[in-house]
């Protein structure tokens, strides 16, 4: 699902670890790396299991839903993001185990409750690529 | 081998000045090593080791070392962010131990009032995480109140609870005349403050201040020698808290490992603790530090802080200088000033109207990187030595 929130979604900064990510979120596709030896689900992505060592990594597709684990409305945002106040940043729970940092959009900033359901949404940038972002369920 | 007792603190100088438009970072370095020293009763030339972080311009310790002209056998620039100048002080008190050094001398300044941003406040795209938190609008009272969020949701903590932790340390900077803000506040004022981000307040957050300050510490041969009261460091602790493989826990601190480890290396416990100066970046990581470092159960953090726990004559006196959140935060970094007003309460020379009577034993915290990111804790227990 394509959501334009309307939030900064400048182009990010890739390498050689994190650009199959970013394609495949150009792509309108959730992909995390995970661990071939343990399993692991990794969060942030890289080609390196934090949980056991392992660099034998490749990246899987993700369910994209999960729940809140924490958030804050930011009622008085710094630098660009001044002019889109109130916004939401939050960690959300995946059901794959990480908790990644994102923007809630396309809500009511009241609405947003920590549990609360969540769906990823591919918000889309210059150049053809796209941030992953989450709506309520 | 226990570093417990081999090294003392003798000098400790906290910059006066709050807006310093007219001086440079270095000159600051230097007046801040130059009030240490003289507090000690040392010199530049006593220097064998010298201990800095980010804050220092130029080329880790070596631009700072040659500006001040330091002869060093020893040099540390460990940065993790506000609390580096607790872990300097754990690495020069281990080499003080091992016979490496002598005098160890740690400097903290900067000028984010008026001269531009304060290092550490962009994260260095060069990161690895830099694309994953860059996009999202995170900034730093953000990222302090995704924890206060999640911590209040868990345990029942209130932003009144939260406040009393501003109140307290308003209480203590009217006392203090060089406090960046000596108004006592009220747990009102605080909670109908604008809201920044949610649940967080105005003033739940620190001040921005220029200044700095500085710690010498001494072998204990070499206190023994000076007239100065010089403060044993008895127990050292540090403790990195990371994202935790990708399940980052937003109610926990490194101080869960560096506090543990400071009391058993003194020997002590919180109940023994007559003072604490607890980084105070926000209020939030005040109250989840006290948990960490185990002055009350995970989750009672707001019951602790209650009822005036934390102003001079209560269960835990703390941050009797005013603290990050009325007095000082130089350089957008509280670590070294925590050591500071530890060691003048335990000397008998904070401001009567917040001394400790009888101060025997008193712990500094800092906490460095973000509660919402990667962090880096340091305990530091100190006695009151003669």
């Amino acid at each position: 699902m394509t959501e334009n929130s309307g939030l900064p979604t400048p182009t990010p900064a890739t390498t050689l670890e994190t650009e199959p990510f970013w394609e495949a979120a150009a792509e309108g596709r959730f992909v995390l790396p995970r661990c071939n030896s343990c399993e692991h689900v990794i969060w942030y992505p890289r080609l390196f299991c934090p949980e056991c060592g392992s660099t034998d990594v490749s990246y899987v597709d993700a369910a994209g839903t999960g729940t809140v684990y924490s958030f804050t409305v930011v009622e008085k945002g710094q630098g660009r993001w001044r002019d889109h106040s109130p916004y939401v940043l939050a960690y959300v729970e995946l059901d794959e185990g990480p908790r990644m940092m994102t923007n809630i959009v396309g809500v009511d900033p009241d609405a947003v409750a920590i549990g609360a359901a969540v769906q990823a949404v591919f918000d889309p940038g210059k150049d053809g690529g796209a941030v992953i972002r989450f709506t309520l369920q | 081998m226990s570093i417990s007792g081999a090294a003392h603190i003798a000098g400790v100088y906290e910059h006066p000045g709050r807006n310093l438009p007219d001086v440079t970072v270095p000159q600051i370095h230097a007046a801040v090593a130059k009030g240490a020293l003289d507090d000690a009763g040392l010199t530049f030339d006593d220097v064998d080791a010298y201990y800095c972080a980010g804050d220092a311009p130029g080329f880790g310790g070596l631009s700072m070392a040659d500006y001040l002209g330091l002869n060093c056998r020893e040099i540390d620039s460990t940065e993790t962010g506000g609390s580096s100048y607790l872990v300097h002080a754990r690495h020069a008190a281990a080499s003080i131990a091992a016979g490496h050094i002598d005098v160890a001398l740690i400097t903290l300044a900067g000028k984010p009032r008026t001269g531009g941003r304060g290092p550490g406040g962009s994260m260095a795209s060069s990161a690895p995480e830099s694309s994953f938190e860059s996009l999202f609008g995170l900034n730093v009272i953000a990222g302090y109140a995704l924890a206060a969020q999640r911590h209040m949701h868990e345990f029942g903590t209130t932003s009144e609870q939260l406040a009393e932790i501003k109140v307290a340390a308003s209480i203590h900077a009217q006392h203090n005349p060089n406090a960046f803000l000596s108004d006592p506040v009220t747990i009102d004022e605080v909670v109908e403050s604008p809201m920044i981000a949610r649940p967080l307040h105005r003033l739940d957050a620190c001040v921005i201040t220029d200044g700095g300050g500085a710690l010498v510490m001494v072998s204990a041969e070499t206190a023994a020698k000076l007239t100065r009261q010089t403060c044993p460091v008895l127990g050292t602790g540090v403790g990195v808290e990371t994202t935790n493989r990708g399940r980052i826990d937003l109610t926990r601190t490194g101080a869960v490992v560096s506090g543990p480890a400071a009391f058993a290396e003194a020997g002590v416990t919180p109940a023994d603790i007559d003072y604490a100066s607890i980084y105070d970046s926000f209020t939030i990581t005040v109250l989840i530090t006290l948990e960490d470092l185990g002055f009350c159960e995970k989750g009672q953090g707001g019951g602790f802080v209650s009822d005036g726990a934390l102003q001079a004559g209560g269960q835990l006196p703390f941050n009797t200088d005013g603290g990050g959140l009325c007095n000082n935060h130089p350089a957008n970094r509280g670590g070294m000033t925590k050591v500071i007003e530890a060691v003048r309460q335990l000397r008998g020379e904070a401001h009567a109207e917040v001394q400790v009577a009888d101060c025997e034993l008193a712990l500094a915290h800092g906490t460095g990187g973000s509660l919402a990111t990667r962090m880096g804790s340091a305990t530091l227990i100190l006695g009151r030595g003669n």
